[in-house]
């Protein structure tokens, strides 16, 4: 029901099962505080647990991607479509020609880049990489201890030595860790 | 453990020690030599000094006997603290076991001194000195920190495995140990049915909280934590209910005059005495609540009405027979949440503080007196017996929990996985409420006190030693976490950040269980409930009463100390920066990975990690406000230099639309007149330079001007690096005068703290206008501005 009035669409999101689906849509609700039948910024800036994480800004960015100001209840969806969890059954039977769901190991890596890669580049630069170590870290470390840092970061991953860290890359410096269990939450299901 | 612990402290410690020895020795003189004139008496410190009115006045005298029992009890508790200084100062113990182990250590040792010393130790543990002044301080604790909503949300598990599984550990214990000591070979067979049982009850105590601190951080989930915490909380008052039941029956005249009748009454009382006590603990909590709404003015009386009428819910519960721990538990639930917002900040501390220190000093005196019993000859040791009651208790352990969640996992949307169950059975330590309870059994009933009292010691040492310390293993082994690789720069930076990435779109999706019937409670609540219960013109929003603790001391210091000052912001650093590849030493790296560990911001968690003995609030606190100040700061830099959203569009008129104020809000807020030229959005453009936060002395406000512009020039040159396809009106001379349009900004931070602390005239104008315009372009929260206005309001 809710598919259908979307214009701004790339993919479908994900068939969740019905319950949880359910109770997304009632937080959609309790969220959307006028009753506009969309979310702007200021709602989701209202879940003050948002206001003390340091990347809250940028996860609210999240929502809205092309420069929208509003997310209605599809948009909504397919963002934490993303965190749902990795159903081992899923990836035999998947059809290689339907496009791969959201939240597969690509795309968790892909929405967690976007968090970085703010200019949509396709890339990481170290300026970027400065940016997100900034607002990670608390207030004792220096600038040239935070730019050192990010020199090493950056060094680490870049392989084509370009000083940025391309999102190919960037999968490559991540692909001993468990994302699938790391960007999962459980309640999503 | 031993050598590492000790040497911190261990010169306070043998000058204490020695101190009591002394004292012990010159006591035990002087006992000898009392006893001969004046026996036991009140007065035998006056009737010695008259007796010696036709001697000299002797200008030195040791008089031990009139301060024995304050001053030894005074010294354990010295001695006990020490030892946790001593504790904590090697951080890593504290991760290995749990603090209980500690105390049990120093009390065997106080008990190895006195033992040692042949000294009478003081009276402190009897019957109603523990149930009347050790054991609610203790209960109290454990109630009001107690996290309410996870607690609610999963209060059908908790009362059932808490409720269920105290009544079948209690009676499988005594039941399974009746069944040995019918065994003759063991030398048993005196013991009957009832002693078994009850001696069940009071061995099934857990208290797993004590080895809560020991898995904590291996990110235990919200559920299993709450079972935990709920066990341990609901655990101690149904173990009292029984062992009171039991005494009764076992009081009555023959154990086989005990009919059925009997055994439904004893039932019907067990409900009547749980359910009555957590009735009076809510009347009462909502009578103390509601007396805090008054006291404004008072604010020094607030912990003391909190505590007051706690107790009093314990001891008028009690009057009834009714279970005050239940009572008492119930009452701290209840009145949490309103005193919470009623009473002022300083009060809310004390409160916390002064529950934290109650406990602390209940516990560590139990556990010193069982450190004193147990070095002492009042022991009786049967193999068969202790050796069984350890068997039984944790086979019995395992049943209860495996089974019950077996059972209630059906009905659970989220159904506890096999390691958490494993956890739970294994987080089963007993703790001083069954060494208290054993202690207190009537020797005229149990003629094999002392057998009693040995197993249960056996227990609690096995417990809380083995599993105690073997528990963090275990946890880290089930979690199967990958803490001893070394992972690179890069991996724990990215890992950090996902772990904040999913606590935010975990906040964004909300709680999710039984929302109705928390909605409802919710409703009422709001309803009738806060009415009456606190006072009005409360800020209702968070951020605010947060801000209202960012106290202006504190802030002064943070910019005295250095920590917020970014004058030492390098940016010509940054423009000339050569992007050639260093090599840095593996030292570097070290150095790097070092900083960063401990620098980087802990993820919130979303239950506040309940740790027994301490208190631990001031880092999340800290790095909160860190947050939002620097929040505060980018939203005012995206403001100021007109940016729009990062990815490329230009800002537009649509954008003015969000400056106006929020649909629907009632308060009329003046609003300057030039906020309406800046085309800001409120994407915090967080790739600016956000570390700069300038305190402002309550002098003029040309001070402030000067002091802004300095570093606004230095902003243009910052603003380079960022690609950013926004038209970017960068003249210097904007920004400038951006810069002095600006000067005001900042003050409102403090200023909405001025209000709380001057109710100066001065600064009204100045707070309203710059309220306003803080409000009008900064909106983090539409509470925000409902709140602020009541601040307004009460100028």
């Amino acid at each position: 029901m809710w598919l259908s009035s979307k214009k701004q669409t790339k993919k479908p999101p994900n068939v969740q099962p019905e319950t949880s689906l359910l109770r997304l849509y009632h937080r959609f609700r309790a969220l959307d505080r006028n009753k506009k039948g969309y979310l702007s910024r200021v709602d989701l800036q209202q879940i003050g647990a948002l206001a003390v994480n340091p990347l809250g800004e940028r996860i609210i960015d999240s929502f809205f991607p092309d420069g929208n100001l509003r997310v209605d209840f599809p948009g909504f969806v397919r963002v934490l479509a993303h965190f749902r969890p990795v159903d081992d059954d899923d990836s035999g039977m998947r059809d290689p020609k339907q496009p791969e769901p959201l939240n597969s190991r690509m795309n968790k890596l892909r929405f967690v880049f976007q968090l970085y890669d703010l200019d949509r580049d396709g890339k990481i630069s170290r300026h970027e990489m400065l940016q997100v170590l900034r607002l990670m870290v608390g207030v004792q470390v220096t600038e040239e201890q935070l730019e050192s840092i990010t020199d090493r970061t950056v060094q680490e991953a870049d392989e084509d030595g370009d000083g940025a860290v391309s999102f190919l890359e960037f999968t490559k410096s991540l692909e001993k860790m468990d994302i699938e269990q790391k960007m999962s939450i459980r309640i999503l299901k | 453990m031993g050598f590492p612990m000790l040497v911190p402290f261990s010169p306070w410690c043998w000058l204490l020690l020695l101190v009591v020895l002394k004292c012990s020795e010159a006591s035990s003189d002087l006992n000898k030599s009392t006893n001969s004139t004046a026996q036991h008496e009140p007065n035998v410190r006056f009737a010695a000094a008259s007796s010696e009115a036709d001697e000299k006045i002797s200008v030195f005298a040791l008089d031990y006997d009139y301060v024995q029992i304050p001053y030894e009890v005074t010294l354990w508790i010295l001695l006990a603290s020490l030892a946790k200084i001593g504790f904590h100062l090697y951080h890593r113990l504290p991760g290995l076991m749990p603090e209980s182990c500690l105390l049990i250590i120093v009390g065997a040792l106080v008990g190895a001194i006195i033992f040692g010393t042949d000294h009478k130790s003081p009276p402190v543990m009897d019957s109603s000195i523990y149930f009347l002044y050790l054991l609610p301080p203790i209960v109290l604790e454990g109630g009001y920190f107690m996290p309410t909503r996870p607690f609610f949300e999963n209060i059908g598990s908790i009362l059932w495995w808490a409720g269920l599984g105290a009544l079948i550990n209690a009676f499988g214990i005594g039941l399974s140990l009746y069944l040995i000591c019918q065994i003759k070979a063991f030398g048993l067979t005196d013991v009957n049915l009832l002693q078994n049982l009850l001696f069940g009850s009071l061995i099934s105590a857990v208290d797993p909280v004590a080895v809560l601190a020991v898995f904590e951080e291996a990110r235990v989930n919200e559920p299993l934590y709450m079972m935990i915490f709920g066990e341990a909380l609901l655990n101690d008052g149904i173990s009292v209910v029984l062992y009171n039941i039991l005494i009764a029956f076992t009081k009555m005249h023959k154990f086989e005059d005990i009919e059925p009748v009997d055994i439904l009454a004893g039932c019907a009382r067990f409900i009547i005495v749980g359910v009555g006590g957590v009735f009076f603990g809510i009347i009462f909590g909502f009578i103390s609540a509601f007396i805090t709404r008054f006291t404004q003015n008072i604010s020094a009386i607030e912990p003391l009405i909190v505590f007051m009428f706690s107790y009093l819910s314990y001891l008028a519960a009690e009057t009834l027979y009714l279970s005050g721990i239940l009572a008492i538990t119930a009452c701290a639930v209840t009145m949490k949440k309103y005193v919470e917002e009623n009473v002022s900040q300083t009060s809310y501390t004390t409160i916390k503080y002064f529950m934290k220190m109650l406990s602390s000093v209940s516990e560590t005196l139990i556990f010193i007196f069982m450190g004193v019993s147990t070095i002492g000859k009042n022991h009786e040791w049967n193999w068969a017996f202790i050796c069984f009651t350890l068997v039984f208790c944790q086979i019995w352990r395992a049943i209860s929990v495996f089974a019950l969640f077996y059972v209630s996992n059906q009905f659970r949307t989220f159904p506890f996985s096999i390691k958490d169950q494993c956890i739970i059975f294994y987080s089963g330590v007993r703790g001083a409420g069954s060494f208290s309870l054993a202690f207190l059994l009537p020797l005229s009933l149990f003629p094999r006190k002392k057998m009693f009292v040995t197993a249960t010691l056996v227990v609690i040492y096995f417990t809380v030693f083995i599993q105690g310390i073997t528990i963090g293993p275990l946890v880290r082994y089930l979690d199967v976490r990958k803490t001893n690789k070394k992972e690179s720069i890069n991996e724990e930076l990215h890992i950090r950040l996902m772990d904040h990435l999913k606590a935010g779109i975990e906040d964004v999706c909300g709680q999710w269980s039984h929302y109705q019937v928390r909605d409802k409670f919710k409703k009422f609540d709001h309803r009738y409930l806060r009415k009456i219960l606190t006072r009005k013109n409360q800020p209702k929003s968070s951020i605010v009463s947060l801000y209202k603790k960012l106290e202006m001391k504190q802030a002064i210091e943070m910019v005295e100390t250095g920590i917020l000052s970014s004058t030492a912001f390098s940016v010509p650093h940054q423009a000339q920066r050569i992007h050639g590849t260093k090599r840095l030493s593996p030292e570097d790296v070290e150095s790097m990975r070092d900083i960063l560990t401990h620098n980087m911001y802990q993820v919130r968690q979303r239950t506040l990690s309940y740790n027994k003995y301490n208190l631990k609030p001031q880092t999340s606190e800290k790095q909160a406000k860190e947050i939002l100040i620097r929040r505060q700061n980018t939203l005012r830099e995206s403001m100021r230099k007109g940016h729009s959203l990062p990815w490329g569009k230009p800002a537009g008129t649509k954008n003015i639309r969000y400056l106006s104020f929020p649909y629907g809000h009632p308060q009329p807020i003046r609003r300057d007149p030039k906020v309406a030229d800046f085309t800001g959005d409120d994407s915090s453009d967080s790739e600016l330079p956000s570390i700069m936060f300038k305190p402002y002395p309550r002098t003029g406000t040309l001070k402030k001007e000067t002091q802004e512009i300095i570093p606004m020039k230095s902003f243009p040159r910052g603003g380079k690096p960022c690609h950013f396809g926004y038209p970017r009106n960068t003249s210097q001379e904007e920004h400038v005068g951006a810069g002095r349009r600006e000067a005001l900004r900042p003050k409102p931070l403090f200023h909405a703290v001025d209000e709380e602390f001057e109710s100066g005239e001065e600064s009204e104008e100045e707070a309203s206008a710059g309220g306003s315009r803080w409000s009008a372009e900064h909106r983090p929260s539409k509470q925000y501005h409902r709140s602020h206005s009541p601040l307004l309001q009460r100028k």
